[in-house]
């Protein structure tokens, strides 16, 4: 997918302004909060859950090559074939050659985010084959041309009415007096829509939230069900999935998986989670024929051993982005490419370079609430922080802010100076701005006066008054009571 | 794909500043994925077995399932009916190949219409059994196999399951370590399906919606068969009862 990341400014600026995106971007800040708060507070344990989670994927990482391995012998054992990819090229190729083996002519989908990240459905569709997503979010969006704008809710940047909209254009098969304005209507007619397609489908593609080294099994976790007929049905399934999904045990995905749907949609589990190891054994009589895991790496080994390292732990459960301000004002398509949210602005310059998504570290304000909610504690301000360093390292940010930043390094150099200027400064604005007590604009501080004025100095800068009540308290015999 | 296999593990191993696990970390590694040790478990996984089975009926009915407590198995075909009539849906069910359920009196229900095998379009609902039943979030599990067919579990529109008291689980550890016991260590077949309530979404507006792609309707009827395998440490499902070879 072609990222528009490095515009994120202009993206932001019209998703504001765009009146049906911020109706549809009411159902975050309304609908996720509150389910992942009730979650929490049901489960005593739910923190110290965040914990466990986080120390399994620290020793994971810490010993990713041995669960690798292990975990493609396990997959052999079981009659499956795991397929190593460096890159996104090499993944899309892998997938192509396992179509065309199978002779395929109709493809379906689970939703899978790496699948995004490596444009897949663009290159299967080239190659003639049918491509079908069979989550409702990710169909509706597949039918808008759109790409997913939250990695759990594809299509939450959208209303009811043009999701109607784009079924009655699409469905014409359908009578058009249809009732179709309620969710229920709509639901059961994707259902009924998409329901040939599982049966026609040759080969079907699932992502994966975990890999089990102790077992070779990869793990879904939906609610639909769309996945489980998807991997089920067809004679060959294909399993995409990036190289840190791996866990060792059964045990522990299971620590983990008691906080991804908690922190997600605030569910105590999802509807179906779904361990898959191989194809059908000789003796079922239903399931895949086939089982192929696409490993990929596509950027992550470089991660590893980096100040980005702990972004491998994300489960990808949407946390960060349900709770973040800017995510609300501007929803996940501003970003630019296939990770939104906090997660993305750490993920998309690590996978795409920061030249291409070096602006979305700055999109933050760095309140902190992503991490505070983050089920594997993934330090994301931290880690924006760095991008940024990095992004003024390589002479990447405008001028106006190298200028600004250069100008505040060399009076933070020399505090004597600095104190001497601020003070005058800071007198002589309390002197100008004492009739109205505030500042409708200010030279230089046009981007912030446009918005809020600025409340006129009382005289003296914190510093000042500081050293003055220090020098009170000495004089007092200790700190006031 | 050697060539990748070499790239990448090699990139990992860079990464992590070093050739291999020493035979020490090796060691400690190969144990750790040997006798997997249950992490944190969540205090309303660990009850009395008696109050598992109402946390599981709880947790069940506030998924939008709905369950039926019978006395004994011989009661399942009557319950099945009456559960077809009061959901006002079609007197037909395909029943996982297993010899517990085709040996129950289903000719007690005449006007009832039973086939066996694997799901197929357009059958409306499917009568399969579990492996076990996990009381800490009201969830099934299946463990696919001849006699538990997968697409049972996801095509028809409409799922009664037959879980025993016996099969009924506090936390999903309990649930692995039967797995272990039942099918060997290392070991799973081609599909573990944990079901916890019907199909659902919230995909248009964030307004959950029933019967996305799988079930619409999950009916359980809990067998009330006695003391629990969880206070059995002899007694596997498949020994207890249930997915036998």
């Amino acid at each position: 997918m072609q990222s528009t990341s490095p515009a994120f400014k202009e993206n932001a600026r019209s998703a504001l302004a765009d009146q049906q995106l911020q109706k549809a971007l009411q159902n975050v800040k309304s609908g996720f909060i509150g389910k992942r708060a009730k979650a929490r507070a049901r489960l005593p344990e739910f923190d110290d859950l965040r914990d466990a989670a986080r120390d399994i994927k620290n020793h994971t990482l810490a010993n990713l090559d041995f669960y690798l391995e292990r975990y493609e012998e396990k997959v052999q054992a079981s009659g499956g074939t795991v397929h190593w990819a460096v890159t996104a090229e090499d993944a899309r190729a892998a997938i192509l050659q396992i179509c065309r083996d199978a002779e395929a002519k109709v493809v379906t989908k689970g939703k899978s985010m790496i699948s995004e990240e490596i444009a897949l459905n663009a290159h299967l569709e080239e190659a003639g084959l049918d491509v079908v997503e069979t989550d409702l979010g990710e169909y509706i969006i597949q039918l808008r041309k759109e790409a997913p704008s939250h990695i759990i809710a594809p299509a939450v940047h959208l209303t009811k009415d043009q999701v109607e909209a784009d079924f009655r254009h699409h469905h014409t098969d359908l009578p058009d007096e249809r009732p179709l304005s309620e969710p229920t209507q709509l639901v059961a007619e994707a259902r009924q829509m998409l329901r040939q397609r599982y049966l026609d489908a040759d080969v079907g593609i699932t992502g994966a939230n975990f890999l089990v080294a102790e077992t070779g099994t990869s793990i879904i976790v939906t609610n639909e069900g769309n996945g489980d007929l998807t991997q089920t049905l067809p004679k060959v399934h294909i399993v995409i999935a990036s190289l840190e999904k791996v866990v060792p045990n059964l045990e522990d995905a299971t620590t983990i998986l008691r906080v991804l749907a908690r922190s997600a949609t605030g569910q105590e589990f999802s509807a179906y989670t779904t361990f898959s190891t191989g194809p059908r054994r000789p003796e079922d009589p239903d399931g895949p024929e086939q089982y192929h895991v696409i490993l990929l790496d596509n950027g992550r080994s470089q991660m590893l051993g980096s100040e980005f390292e702990e972004m491998l732990r994300c489960i990808r459960c949407g946390a960060c982005m349900n709770h973040c301000p800017v995510y609300h004002a501007v929803g996940g398509h501003a970003y630019g490419w296939v990770y939104p949210g906090p997660m993305g602005a750490v993920l998309t310059p690590s996978l795409i370079g920061v030249d291409e998504g070096g602006q979305l570290p700055n999109a933050s304000t760095f309140c902190g609430r992503c991490e505070a909610v983050c089920p594997m504690r993934i330090p994301l301000p931290k880690m924006m922080r760095h991008w940024r360093e990095r992004e003024f390292e390589r002479h990447l940010s405008p001028k106006a802010v190298r200028f600004g930043l250069g100008l505040w390094a060399f009076f933070a150099r020399r505090p004597a100076l600095y104190h001497r200027i601020l003070g005058l400064k800071m007198r002589a604005l309390a002197r100008l701005g004492r009739a109205r007590g505030r500042f409708d604009a200010l030279p230089f501080a046009g981007g912030w006066t446009k918005y809020r004025d600025f409340p006129a100095p009382q005289g003296k800068t914190f510093q000042q008054l500081w050293a003055e009540r220090q020098g009170a308290e000495k004089q007092n015999g200790g700190p006031g009571r | 794909m050697s060539e990748a296999r070499k790239h990448i593990l090699g990139a990992v191993r860079r990464s992590l500043k070093r050739e291999q696990p020493t035979a020490e970390e090796r060691r400690h590694l190969e144990a750790r994925l040997a006798d997997p040790q249950a992490g944190l478990i969540p205090a309303r996984g660990r009850r009395p077995h008696g109050e598992q089975l109402d946390l599981m009926e709880e947790m069940l009915v506030e998924l939008s399932a709905t369950v039926a407590r019978l006395p004994g198995e011989e009661a399942v075909p009557q319950a099945v009916s009456d559960y077809l009539k009061g959901e006002n849906l079609p007197p037909k069910l395909r029943l996982a190949p297993r010899d517990d359920l085709r040996g129950l009196p289903w000719d007690s229900q005449p006007l009832l219409e039973v086939a066996e095998g694997i799901a197929e379009e357009p059958d409306s609902t499917s009568l399969t059994g579990a492996f076990a039943g996990i009381a800490e979030t009201g969830t099934l599990m299946m463990a696919s196999g001849p006699e538990a067919p997968i697409t049972l579990n996801f095509l028809p529109e409409n799922h009664i399951v037959v879980l025993r008291a016996s099969q009924v689980v506090g936390a999903y550890e309990e649930a692995w370590t039967q797995l272990r016991r039942r099918f060997g260590a290392g070991v799973l077949p081609r599909a573990v399906n944990m079901i916890t309530g019907p199909s659902r979404t919230g995909d248009i507006e964030q307004t959950i919606q029933l019967g996305a792609h799988g079930p619409r309707r999950l009916h359980v009827l809990l067998i009330e068969d006695g003391p629990g395998a969880a206070a059995d440490e002899t007694q596997t499902p498949a020994a207890g009862n249930g997915q036998a070879d």
